[in-house]
């Protein structure tokens, strides 16, 4: 310990990009404290795995830092870090037998041969494979070659422990057993634990801090329980756990609509606020149609031993609930929700966004109404051939199918009308707040789209009004 | 399925006629003639006489002496060639590699002709290094069948193996010795099985560079041309023997690391 610092290592402001430009990780900032047990969550190609890698030393990144007790070690080789790591596939040598697979770290230390005869015996014991020394890689199974390339990275005493999916390869049973046992590895040795997974209840299980990431950066980092119970966006509620998540608005103090009905809730936000609403499955009761918040129609009930897995439809939303008793479906429910088992997040932006529909004549269409829009500017690369095909940079026809558009538009270029006819498209007005100089509208239209709409005049709650969208206030985007 | 109107034994025998015909039958003439004299009668004489007669165990020392010394040549020349093509990502690899296999495309003759003109311009004269242009028009023929079994095994070499060293604490070299080398060697053993079995027969090589030495090759065809058909056949079978002793050996190798990792050929 050369410094005062609980952390052990630190990553400062990491980004690696790589030569085609493809950038894996952005500005990535973490503190790991010194015997904790952190893991890596998320989707692949999240960067989670390269994160590791530049811990480790097999990559460099592009810019930022790392600091192992205070000490900048981001340009040390990997030979030169007391870090190691067990690889997602084992990567045990094939050419050498168990003994001379663990102690290849200590053969290149020149540790004397009594002492490395000890020390391999000790991790074997570790990872309750006694006697295994002279076995052949070839003769194991995948999770006693799995023990073996734990061992092999323990028995070098590492500072950190890092692990790039190494349950990843095993059955169930095998894997609950293993993380089990990885977290009682963790406890006895008090090292620190670096681990890479997708696999949400993994991470859930074993860590003391999670870091979620999408896209290169993180999304959220905390304990397993506040990340599961306080999401902070909606995808990591999506990721974490199975969630039911609605676009909504605040109707009031601790009162959220969201689902077609207004639910009490424990999160203070302000009237009128945009939210996205999270309710886990196994939080939501259903009750006959008369005492639930909204009703809905059963679609499906499948057994999943412990509980039934029961998805209702109510208006265009669906809900899915983790109930001990079965419904029938087609059953008219009722559904409630205790105010803390709703958590609300903030929507990410207050722009109105909808997707609309190409032509075979390569047109924009939404709601029956023809939008002008160049497509050569929002497809990259594209251009129109002879025969007014859109043609990608490979020079490819493009399935006018396949392409999706998004809109874009703000609030206030929206503007109501009455006269059914004069807008793209309709909706009831289903909240209004006064906000200071104007009012903030909600619009939510007969395709179930919610439409936020700044305007100066005072409409009244549920008129039905025709929202009146300019076409030069639209911005486009290819839908990925 | 439709059932075939032959069964699975028919379809074998072409190849069972194939294989008496032309393996069998022909191995057992060589034996016969070996063990025999002029007049068809049983005789040790054939076998006393190669092991007593200096002329062929000398050129039994001598095809030796070219096929090791070719042997070492090409490996020491197919390693480097083979791990930098398998490590490099440079776009141009495909077009690298074909560039060295390429010459096998060419008819085997042209190929020595030319570089008999190429070592005359140089040399002056080719009677001054029979030996050492031997060699170097084997390795001219051989060097593809060296390195495309290496750089085989070392494409197939997992990279996660190489940081896993790595990660242990090894460096760069340490890595190479440790890790790579023993795990290409499937590949080496392959490579050498490859060159020198033909290296030690192939008299055409010496032939064409006006080599006048006898090797294992040229000795039996010397014997047949002068109709000792006897003398001819124990050589040969002889030779058979040694192919074969070198074979068991090199498969005993390539089996002892693990095999079935790839690269090995024979």
């Amino acid at each position: 310990m050369k410094n005062g610092s609980p952390n052990i290592i630190e990553l400062r402001q990491i980004t690696k990009t790589y030569e085609n430009g493809y950038t894996a990780v952005e500005n990535f900032n973490l503190e790991v404290k010194r015997g904790e047990f952190v893991t890596f969550l998320g989707p692949s190609g999240c960067g989670k795995t390269t994160t590791l890698r530049m811990i480790a030393g097999f990559e460099l990144p592009t810019s930022g830092m790392i600091l192992l007790n205070g000490e900048n070690i981001t340009k040390l080789p990997p030979n030169k870090r007391p870090i190691n790591t067990v690889f997602q596939r084992y990567a045990l040598f094939p050419h050498l037998n168990i003994f001379d697979n663990i102690a290849f770290g200590l053969k290149l230390k020149k540790l004397p041969k009594d002492e490395i005869v000890k020390k391999v015996k000790h991790v074997l014991e570790i990872v309750d494979l006694e006697g295994f020394e002279r076995r052949k890689v070839g003769t194991l199974s995948g999770g006693q070659q799995q023990r073996i390339a734990i061992a092999r990275a323990l028995v070098n005493e590492p500072e950190i422990l890092l692990l790039d999916e190494p349950l990843g390869a095993l059955d169930l049973k095998m894997r609950k057993e293993m993380q089990l046992e990885l977290k009682n590895m963790h406890e006895q040795l008090g090292i620190t634990f670096i681990y890479v997974t997708h696999d949400q209840e993994e991470a859930l299980t074993m860590s003391d801090k999670i870091v979620v990431m999408s896209n290169g950066q993180i999304q959220q980092m905390g304990e397993p329980e506040d990340i599961y119970n306080e999401p902070k966006n909606a995808f990591v509620a999506d990721f974490i756990g199975e969630s039911n998540i609605f676009n909504g608005i605040m109707t009031g103090k601790l009162k959220a609509r969201f689902c077609g009905g207004e639910f009490e809730c424990v999160d203070d936000v302000p009237e009128g606020t945009l939210i996205d609403a999270v309710v886990r499955p196994e939080d939501v009761i259903i009750t006959s149609p008369e005492k639930g918040t909204i009703r809905g129609t059963v679609t499906s009930v499948i057994f999943k031993g412990v509980h039934y897995e029961i998805a209702v439809a109510s208006g265009k939303n669906e809900m899915v609930i983790q109930s001990t008793k079965a419904a029938k479906v087609g059953e008219e429910v009722g559904m409630c929700v205790e105010p803390d088992g709703i958590h609300i997040m903030l929507a990410e932006d207050t722009i109105n966004r909808f997707e609309a529909e190409v032509t075979k004549e390569y047109r924009l269409v939404f709601n029956e109404t023809e939008i002008a829009c160049d497509l050569t500017m929002v497809v990259p690369g594209a251009s129109f051939s002879a025969d007014g095909e859109l043609l990608d940079t490979h020079g490819d026809v493009m399935d006018p199918d396949a392409l999706k558009i998004v809109i874009s538009v703000k609030p206030e270029d929206i503007s109501m009308s009455d006269d059914k006819n004069q807008g793209m498209i309709s909706g009831h007005i289903i909240n209004l707040i006064y906000k200071g100089d104007h009012y903030s509208y909600v619009v939510r239209t007969d395709l179930e789209h919610d439409f936020i709409v700044d305007d100066e005049y005072l409409w009244n709650m549920d008129d039905y009004v025709s929202l009146i969208i300019p076409e030069e206030k639209m911005k486009f985007s290819l839908k990925k | 399925m439709c059932k075939s109107i032959f069964s699975r034994k028919q379809l074998g025998i072409p190849y069972i006629l194939f294989l008496f015909l032309f393996v069998i039958a022909p191995l057992f003439v060589i034996v016969f003639f070996a063990f025999t004299n002029g007049e068809g009668q049983f005789t040790m004489k054939n076998l006393t006489g190669f092991f007593t007669d200096s002329n062929t165990l000398g050129t039994l020392a001598y095809s030796f002496g070219i096929a090791i010394v070719t042997t070492c040549v090409c490996l020491l020349l197919a390693y480097p060639v083979a791990y930098i093509l398998a490590r490099s990502h440079m776009k141009m690899k495909s077009v690298v590699i074909m560039i060295f296999v390429m010459p096998m495309w060419i008819n085997f003759t042209l190929r020595i002709t030319a570089l008999k003109e190429i070592l005359t311009v140089i040399e002056g004269n080719l009677a001054f290094y029979p030996f050492m242009n031997t060699v170097i028009g084997m390795t001219y023929d051989f060097l593809p069948f060296m390195i495309l079994p290496i750089y085989t095994t070392l494409m197939k070499l997992d990279n996660s193996l190489l940081e896993a060293a790595n990660d242990l604490g090894a460096s760069g070299r340490q890595t190479f010795f440790h890790v790579t080398l023993p795990l290409s060697m499937p590949g080496v053993v392959s490579g050498i099985s490859m060159v020198f079995l033909p290296a030690m027969t192939n008299y055409v090589v010496l032939d064409m560079l006006y080599n006048s030495t006898y090797i294992m090759g040229s000795l039996i065809g010397s014997y047949f041309s002068a109709y000792n058909w006897n003398g001819g056949s124990m050589i040969a079978l002889i030779l058979l023997l040694i192919i074969c002793i070198f074979t068991l050996a090199t498969n005993r190798v390539a089996d002892e690391d693990a095999g079935n990792r790839g690269g090995a050929l024979l």
